[in-house]
């Protein structure tokens, strides 16, 4: 008899989980941080994003109280922050879902080991977007008013407006972002409720395990219901991002109407959401020990989608460029020729290097696999994505057709407050995922292990 | 045959032994089976015989009913219920519904497929007369199951188990409800 030889091991891909633990051993290794008391460092940052997360919250309140006014936005400049953060969070979130949705549909295996991570940090993204145009409307009590609800005033909203089809696009993503995930959280819910001692974790557990028992019958239908899930929400995901382009490139401003647009910002999503997740991954891999599971390997994949869609960005860039000048609209030159070299310039070329430049360095294999490099790297493009958001909406508002309106924008101390505070929620709601939930999804790594083929073991 | 009972139940150590023992006692002329695994395995399906699942059809009629909402919500607004004119766009605009029409389509499908998936399961199902076993709780880390159902008509519970420990199940147990 010839020896077993796995699929994986023919065409000699990396292996996905190193220094090859068991079944039982990888169940410990994931639950461990969600059983054991939280750690120092856990409590000290948490208690760091917990003040960011009050600061947020004062925030809002007080422009709740004031009014709008505390904003730095003005007559030209009318959106400013709020809008800008409400694309970087929403694109932040994309790459959960590129991951969980796209990579399965693609049976990227090595999405298994991240895919929770990622979808976890969608939906806490998603809930930092949200706030800031629901903020901006001024009347923030009746923000109920963007959704179709019939009233004493029989008024509706208008249905051939972009920014009402982004009421329905995010809500739509938070929605099936929040279902994907806790469709895949039931198995490894009824995990931690069979491990767990005390009866208010099995109690509590087991509530939202909903009794699952890991039945073949159960296993059919789920594998059915998570391979739809990933189908519908493939288009979605897609949507989304368009849809937000829209709010820009439906309007008449140079500089916001092209059609590159849609593509462009899914790219920028992709991007900047696949930087989210290896600076978080970065730190979590080292602290929870979980080099095995999120291996090298992993970051590596992801440093290339980081490097591909870097370069997608940087072609968008070129390519609006050229259009402002193929166009042969003065305004539309001018716009961009005033990203370049006008009052703003300084953000323009924080944006191109960070975006542009710098993931570049990933051609090297070198620093692809470098975790220092990749951290800071990443960073970078966070950074620089944010500053993306900023050159499309300030730059391209602050000077339009009529020079008489030209004004110039700087935040206000309420409103860089606000963007703290908003990464302040998000790490408070990622570090309360990481204490509370398995942050690997346990029962999919398994399956993509070499021993959980049928046919493992046997000669070919 | 004592009533309260419901199934026996036996261990296996790997998924490749559970497999293997599914397809014997199969071949032996037991049907009602059913196993328990922590990840789906691969070819179980049609070891114990099941057909596919149905879940597809669910979310299809949800989808469309969705896309109908969406188009009908708009169409019913923007022609007769609120009528707001905007740059001269026509009341019935269905080129600008589309975006919304798809989001709803997203919507209602995936509600269809969660909540389809859990009704097909009959879950949420916080007790079960297994949960009451001694090793059936290592089915989420490690464990590999199989169970014989008391409504087999090859169903006795002595034999049957027996039989479980003859195709090399391990640690076999009466289910009880």
């Amino acid at each position: 008899m010839s020896e077993y030889l796995h699929p994986d091991t023919v065409i000699e891909r990396a292996p996905l989980v190193l220094n090859g633990h068991g079944f039982e051993k990888i169940t410990d290794m994931v639950c461990g941080p969600v059983e054991r008391k939280a750690p120092k460092w856990w409590q000290i940052a948490f208690l760091g994003a917990a003040s960011g997360a009050l600061l947020l919250v004062s925030m809002l309140g007080y422009l709740i109280w004031d009014g709008i006014g505390v904003w730095g936005l003005n007559n030209r400049v009318d959106w400013g922050f709020d809008i800008v953060n409400f694309v970087f969070w929403v694109g932040i979130g994309h790459a959960g879902t590129l991951i969980s949705a796209i990579l399965f549909l693609f049976r990227q295996k090595w999405r298994m080991a991240i895919n929770r991570f990622a979808e976890a940090m969608t939906i806490f993204a998603v809930i930092c977007a949200a706030i800031f145009p629901l903020m901006h409307t001024g009347r923030q009590w009746m923000d109920f008013y963007l959704f179709p609800i019939p009233n004493q005033m029989s008024m509706w909203p208008n249905f051939r407006s972009p920014l009402l089809w982004d009421v329905f696009a995010v809500s739509t993503y938070f929605t099936v972002s929040l279902l994907f995930w806790y469709v895949g959280l039931i198995p490894d819910l009824a995990t931690i409720r069979d491990r767990a001692v005390s009866k208010s974790k099995q109690f509590f557990y087991g509530i939202f395990a909903l009794g699952w028992r890991g039945a073949n019958r159960h296993w059919q239908h789920y594998e059915k219901g998570y391979l739809l899930l990933a189908a519908i929400s493939t288009p979605l995901v897609l949507s989304v991002h368009s849809i937000v382009s829209f709010d820009f490139a439906v309007a008449q401003l140079p500089g916001w109407h092209t059609t590159i647009f849609p593509p462009y910002f899914v790219a920028g999503a992709i991007f900047s959401g696949f930087a989210m997740v290896v600076t978080l991954m970065v730190i979590s891999r080292e602290v929870f020990g979980m080099k095995d599971l999120m291996t090298i390997h992993h970051l590596e994949c992801m440093n290339k989608i980081i490097l591909a869609t870097g370069t997608m960005v940087g072609y968008a860039y070129g390519m609006e460029f050229f259009m402002a000048w193929y166009s042969g609209s003065e305004y539309e030159a001018f716009a961009f020729i005033n990203r370049a070299i006008g009052p703003y310039a300084w953000a323009y070329w924080s944006m191109i290097s960070c975006n542009v430049i710098f993931p570049q360095l990933f051609w090297f294999r070198k620093i692809r696999t470098s975790i220092p490099a990749m951290f800071v790297i990443s960073i970078f493009v966070n950074i620089g994505m944010w500053f993306e958001r900023f050159v499309i909406t300030v730059i391209s508002l602050h000077r339009t057709f009529l020079p008489s309106t030209w004004a110039y924008y700087s935040p206000s101390w309420v409103e860089i407050c606000t963007l703290i505070g908003s990464f302040g929620l998000f790490l408070t709601l990622f570090l309360l995922f990481l204490k509370f939930l398995p942050m690997i999804a346990v029962a999919e790594v398994k399956a993509i292990m070499p021993e959980a083929d049928p046919h493992y073991g046997e000669a070919h | 045959m004592k009533k309260d009972v419901v199934s026996v139940l036996g261990e296996f150590t790997t998924p490749q032994t559970l497999l293997k023992a599914v397809k014997t006692a199969r071949k032996a002329g037991y049907k009602a089976m059913e196993t328990y695994t922590p990840f789906p395995v691969h070819g179980m399906d049609d070891a114990i015989g099941i057909k596919p699942s149905k879940l597809p059809w669910i979310v299809l009629i949800c989808g469309a009913v969705g896309l109908a909402s969406g188009f009908a919500l708009q169409t019913w607004v923007s022609t007769s219920a609120y009528k707001l004119t905007i740059s001269g766009k026509p009341f019935f605009s269905y080129q600008a519904f589309v975006p919304v029409m798809f989001e709803l389509m997203v919507l209602f499908a995936a509600f269809g497929t969660v909540f389809g998936m859990l009704i097909l399961n009959r879950l949420p199902r916080w007790y079960d007369a297994l949960f009451k076993t001694k090793r059936f709780h290592t089915v989420t880390s490690h464990g590999f199951f199989l169970e014989i159902q008391a409504q087999d008509h090859l169903f006795d519970i002595e034999k049957t188990a027996e039989y479980l420990s003859e195709i090399g199940g391990t640690n076999v147990e009466v289910v009880k409800a």
